[in-house]
């Protein structure tokens, strides 16, 4: 349960930003930790040939990575008892030009608001603004993305 | 390939036991960059009451992945992988997953809806432990893209 007091929340407030990178061995770790090894994630030719751009993120791997924010801020990421999400943008993740595969190519700001209050259940709903920062454009790459924390009762 | 509207309401047979391990905790949350020690450190975990290693909030997808490949692979069903398009997730937990659980999944096509020449397919992945205490239940919806649409199936989602 979060340590999060649930009278001490107010709709429409944040749960504050952060910026995720991803980077072509983030993609590969992913991979092996997730076992999806859809080649779109990994291989550039296979990607273009069914007509991306190139190599993309997994949609899981902008997911998982962007709830993050709300399990620190609930305290006990076993809080979130509900994550959703749609994915509306591929994620691009092209390889460095130079240095290792590490060079993060892909940089995401993740936003939490409390959407909604349940007081007879005593949870809130944090929808989450998820943006791909690129070139000085901000492109929202998940749509109704809401992660539901149960929160302590006081 | 065509999808088989017929095959909706389908439930497949359960996965063979994944057992949950701390070092696929570890992983899972390193390669999402959760930070929370609850998923790294079995004394974090047992700070927060958890027998051991709680997993991230979309780790179940490890285990719903592997079930849902029935639905995706049924030659019945019809799917076309290489066609295919995650359009949304969703997981629903009744308890925390943590290290040490052993758990079965099962999935059903739960919705075959035709949309042109492509579909939109959601399978529902019941997740729980062998024992048969609830886990965490995983929506996931695809859509299939027709054979020669390009961008104006992803507009529909």
């Amino acid at each position: 349960m979060s340590t999060r007091a649930f009278a001490e929340l107010d709709k429409g407030q944040t749960i504050g930003t952060r910026t995720v990178t991803f980077s072509r061995a983030d993609l590969i770790r992913y991979a092996a930790a997730s076992g999806d090894h859809n080649p779109i994630h990994w291989n550039e030719r296979f990607a273009a040939e069914v007509g991306l751009d190139g190599v993309i993120a997994h949609g899981m791997l902008t997911m998982g990575s962007a709830v993050d924010l709300v399990s620190d801020w609930a305290g006990d990421p076993g809080a979130v008892v509900d994550y959703q999400t749609r994915f509306t943008r591929p994620v691009p993740v092209p390889d460095a030009a130079a240095g290792p595969p590490e060079e993060a190519t892909a940089t995401l700001e993740v936003t939490g608001t409390v959407g909604r209050l349940d007081e007879q259940a005593q949870t809130a709903r944090i929808d989450l603004t998820v943006e791909l920062l690129q070139g000085g454009q901000r492109t929202r790459v998940l749509a109704k993305s809401q992660a539901v924390v149960v929160l302590t009762q006081r | 390939m065509s999808i088989n509207t017929e095959r909706q309401g389908h439930t497949y047979a359960s996965t063979a036991a994944y057992q949950v391990s701390r070092e696929a905790v570890r992983d899972f949350a390193a390669a999402v960059k959760a930070q929370h020690p609850a998923h790294y450190d079995v004394d974090a975990a047992a700070d927060l009451g958890y027998r051991d290693l709680l997993a991230p909030p979309t780790f179940a997808v490890v285990i719903a992945q592997r079930a849902e490949a029935a639905a995706v692979n049924d030659p019945q069903a019809g799917i076309d992988f290489s066609r295919v398009v995650h359009t949304e997730e969703r997981f629903t937990h009744q308890e925390p997953i943590t290290a040490a659980d052993t758990l079965q999944a099962q999935t059903t096509l739960e919705r075959i809806r035709v949309m042109g020449a492509g579909a939109m397919v959601t399978t529902v992945t019941d997740i729980r432990t062998v024992e048969g205490s609830p886990r965490a239940t995983v929506t996931s919806s695809l859509l299939v893209r027709a054979d020669d649409a390009t961008d104006d199936a992803e507009e529909q989602t």
